[in-house]
Parts: structure tokens; sequence; C-alpha cells
């Protein structure tokens, strides 16, 4: 396959960017999109000029590391992680766009990587539980309903990548903070941080400088684990019950 | 083109952002810790919380929705002829009297009403501001968007807000209504959608309060945490036949007007 990536380069957080023309050829439909990244950087240093920095990690599609807006969409046109995302999904001539996660919450570092430590400081407001180190507890001790755990499982299935801020028009991470509450606050582990939990995580996000919901459902449809728009309203329900039992 | 914290920093955490701005050189982001300080001070403050604002939006959109019902429902009975039509608005007049006194009743709807249009109003601004300065970057490769009720809610709400002042001061005062008639509503009604502008005005707002609703009820259902993913149809469907019933409701009167069905 031949194609045309027109990708986003920014030196650093303080430059200008803009949209850069590359030609790349030999793509395999096999390879994955960030092998495809790989093939054009390998191409690029060959010439001496700078590779395309973007995140990546596991490449298995479970650490969240992989950040790209393909035409449009966060991690293409496929329900799955860029790196997951395999050139099959495109045609042989086709012109690509890739670009960074927009959010002002999220700047761009370098071309395609994005600043998401703010995520980190939402996790550390509250996206955890205390428990008294130690000897393990006895599993079967803390009995979980059945609905529970699968409540719970749903929104642990979040790795954290940011495609819901991304996908936002409004830069919101609200999908991000209810998988995460919603995660905690459904189990009995979580039970005694179950009001500060919400009320913490969400007034870090704000802090962070996230744009509110208005239940545009685009984070749901980008979130490529499946996170469902429903946690945002669960979140809403927990938010509003810890403002009534915390004064 | 990143974007630096926002001016309502405090001193200490502007040079916080200062001190830090070194680390932004590393290329590994993910995980370390404050290469970007947050905006602003983390805040329990229920009116400083965006979900704070959106409940705010969502109850005073309730009542609004909650009148909005009432409304139509005595629209309707300009179908009847005048006196019924005429009876009604004089009762909305003498509402909870002998306890109330002359149009107290309806004072107290209106006062009820324009906190819920300021409050809805003053939310919608606040937050709409920052959600613009949350993504102030477009991407190049634009694509189709959310649904068309969705993406016009600011808009939309403009809209139906400057409809609100025209329509006040059309039917109730009657400072923009030439030959307006105190205490002769069915008459005004008539005269209004006697005029080309008096329909086109009046319809492209009610379809544009039928788009606002249709986002709003449903929105407000989840930002109430009332919405999950059972009650997601009921909700949907629920949102549809108001914001359907509605319209096609006010749109009844000029439309009978138009065909001579009303005069």
């Amino acid at each position: 396959m031949k194609l045309n990536l027109r990708v986003w380069r920014q030196k650093n957080a303080g430059a200008e960017g803009a949209m850069a023309t590359y030609e790349v050829d030999g793509v395999s439909p096999d390879m994955s999109f960030l092998e495809m990244l790989d093939t054009l950087n390998e191409d690029l240093i060959l010439r001496g000029e700078d590779p395309v920095a973007f995140d990546h990690d596991c490449r298995e599609g479970i650490c969240g590391a992989c950040s790209l807006v393909i035409n449009g969409d966060a991690h293409g046109p496929e329900r799955t992680t860029t790196c997951q995302l395999h050139m099959r999904s495109f045609r042989d001539g086709d012109t690509i766009d890739v670009e960074p996660w927009r959010a002002s919450a999220f700047p761009v570092v370098k071309d395609l990587v994005v600043d998401r430590s703010a995520f980190d400081r939402i996790i550390r407001s509250g996206g955890y539980v205390s428990v008294p180190t130690g000897s393990a507890p006895e599993a079967h001790a803390t009995p979980v309903p059945k609905a529970d755990a699968d409540f719970a499982f749903e929104h642990a299935e979040c790795i954290g990548c940011g495609a819901c801020v991304a996908a936002c028009p409004n830069g919101s991470a609200m999908l991000f903070t209810s998988a995460k509450v919603n995660h905690l606050n459904v189990l009995p582990q979580g039970a005694p941080e179950r009001e500060t939990r919400v009320l913490d995580m969400v007034a870090q996000m704000d802090a962070e400088g996230f744009g509110g919901c208005t239940l545009t459902g685009e984070c749901a449809t980008a979130c490529p684990k499946g996170i469902p728009l429903p946690s945002i309203a669960a979140m809403n329900k927990e938010w509003l019950r810890a403002r009534r039992k915390v004064k | 083109m990143a974007l630096a914290p926002s001016k309502d920093t405090a001193t200490a955490k502007g040079a916080a952002a200062k001190g830090s701005a070194s680390a932004k050189g590393t290329a590994s982001v993910k995980g370390t810790a404050s290469a970007r300080p947050p905006s602003r001070t983390p805040s329990r403050g229920f009116w400083s919380s965006t979900i704070g604002k959106k409940t705010v939006m969502a109850v005073s959109g309730l009542i609004m929705l909650a009148y909005l019902v009432a409304h139509v429902a005595g629209n309707l009975k300009v179908f009847f002829g005048p006196e019924e039509f005429n009876g009604y608005a004089h009762w909305l007049r003498v509402m909870g009297a002998p306890v109330l006194h002359h149009e107290w009743g309806l004072w107290l709807a209106r006062i009820v009403l324009l906190a819920a249009v300021g409050a809805h109003a003053v939310s919608a601004y606040q937050l709409s501001r920052r959600d613009i300065r949350a993504r102030p970057t477009r991407y190049v490769h634009r694509r189709k968007g959310s649904s068309y009720a969705t993406r016009t809610m600011r808009w939309g709400g403009i809209i139906v807000g400057l409809f609100i002042v025209w329509h006040v001061l059309d039917l109730t005062t009657g400072t923009v209504h030439p030959g307006f008639e105190s205490g002769r509503p069915y008459q005004n009604v008539i005269d209004t959608f006697s005029t080309w502008y008096g329909n086109t005005i009046y319809i492209v707002a009610m379809l544009a309060v039928g788009l606002h609703v249709r986002h709003g009820f449903w929105s407000a259902a989840q930002t109430l945490g009332v919405g999950n993913a059972r009650r997601e149809r009921a909700l949907r469907l629920l949102a549809n036949v108001l914001a359907l019933a509605l319209t096609a409701g006010f749109i009844a009167v000029p439309v009978g007007v138009m065909t001579g069905v009303v005069n």
C-alpha cells in the first residue's frame, strides 16, 4: 500500500505547529497503524529528518499510551486503540490525517505527544481505595453482588487513554472520571471513600480545565473500551448524593 | 500550541508553573508528575463545579418545561372560541382567589419563571465559556459531529431567549403590537398570526423549542442521575414525545389562524 500522510508537526510546547505531508510506501495491510508510523520514522531518520514523536507502549491495546486522532476520530475508524488499528482499515492511495489529542488540559508536548498528567492528578485525588496493609484478607469475606461486580468491571476497563477528552467538543473528562468513580464506588472496598472520592475527583477534573458535559455522546463513541455514556449519569447521581451527605 | 494555565491562577501557582516549565522538554509524559499544574485550586463547592451548574440548568429547564406544558394546553383552548379562551386568560388572573389577591398567582408564576430563565442563562453562559476554553484548537480533519438537536443547543437557546422577549412584548404587554387590546387575548392572537412576520418568528421559534427540549429533557435526566442504561429508551422516547407535542401544539395555533379554523 502507498499512503499520503498529513501529520501534525510541532517542535515543542511553545512552538507553532502545522500539518506536514509525507508519502509512505510499502505499507502492508497487516501492519498496525503504529508500525506504519515506525516505517515513516525509519525513512525520516535515514533522510536525516526529525522523526514524528508519538506516544506508545504496550501495543496490545491495554496500556492507554497511544493517542492519535486519525481522520478526525480518536484512535481512528475502528473501536479500538491506535496500536490495535490495522492498515487494512484503509485503502491504497488514501490520504490520512493524523493529529494529537486536542484539549487545553492536554497541551501538546511535541508533534503527536500530549501531556496527560491531568488524568494522573484526577486519579491521585480519589481514584484509589485505602486498605490496611499486611496479610491479605480472605477474598470471600467481602461478598460482591454479581450485578455490582459486572458494573465495576465494565468501568475498570478504562485505560485512561484520553480518547473521550479528544473526541468531546468541550474537551470534557466526564467519561474518564465517571469510569474511575463508578468502578470504585459500587464496590464494598470503595465504600469508605465513596463520597469524598466523587467530590474530590470531580473538583480536580474541573480544576484541570476540562470542559463540562453536554451529553453529545462523542466520548462513548470514541472510547476504545466501550465505557458507556450512562456512566456519566451514574457519576452525576453519585455526586449529588455525596453533596447531600457531606457537609 | 500548548496553553498556559489560565489567568485566574494564584501568584504562588504561577511561580510553580514557571518552575515546572523546564520539565516539559522531556518526551515521556504519561505518568510523569505535574508537567502542567491545574489551572485552579480544586473546589468541592456546588456552584464552582460543572456538575453543580449543570444541575441548576437541569432543574431550571424542567421548571420551564413544566410551564410550557401548561402553556400549550392553555393555548389550545383557542380552538374552543373567544369566550373560553378569554375566560381562561381571565382565570389566570384570579388564580388562587380568594386566598391570593388579584394577579398574585400569575405574578408568583412569573417570578419563578424569571428566576428559572435567569439561572438557566447564567449557568449556560458560564458552562459554554468554560467548554470553549477547554477545547480551543479544532481538528484540521473535521467530521460530522453529534445530532442536530445537540449541536444547536447554544444557538437554539439564544434564539428561544430572544423569542421570549418579543413574545412578551407582543402578547403580554403589547409594546410591539400595534392595535393591542388588553384583556382580549383571543383577538390579539388572531391579530399576531395574521401577519407574515408574526407567523414566521413564532414557527421558527417553536421548532427551536422542540429541538432544545429534545436534547434538553434527556440531558436533564442524565444530569440529575435519573438516566441509566435500562431507562435509556424510555427517556429518549419521552424527550421526543414532549418535543413533538409541544412544537405541534404551539404551531397548531398560527396554523389554525392561517387556515381560518380560528377566526
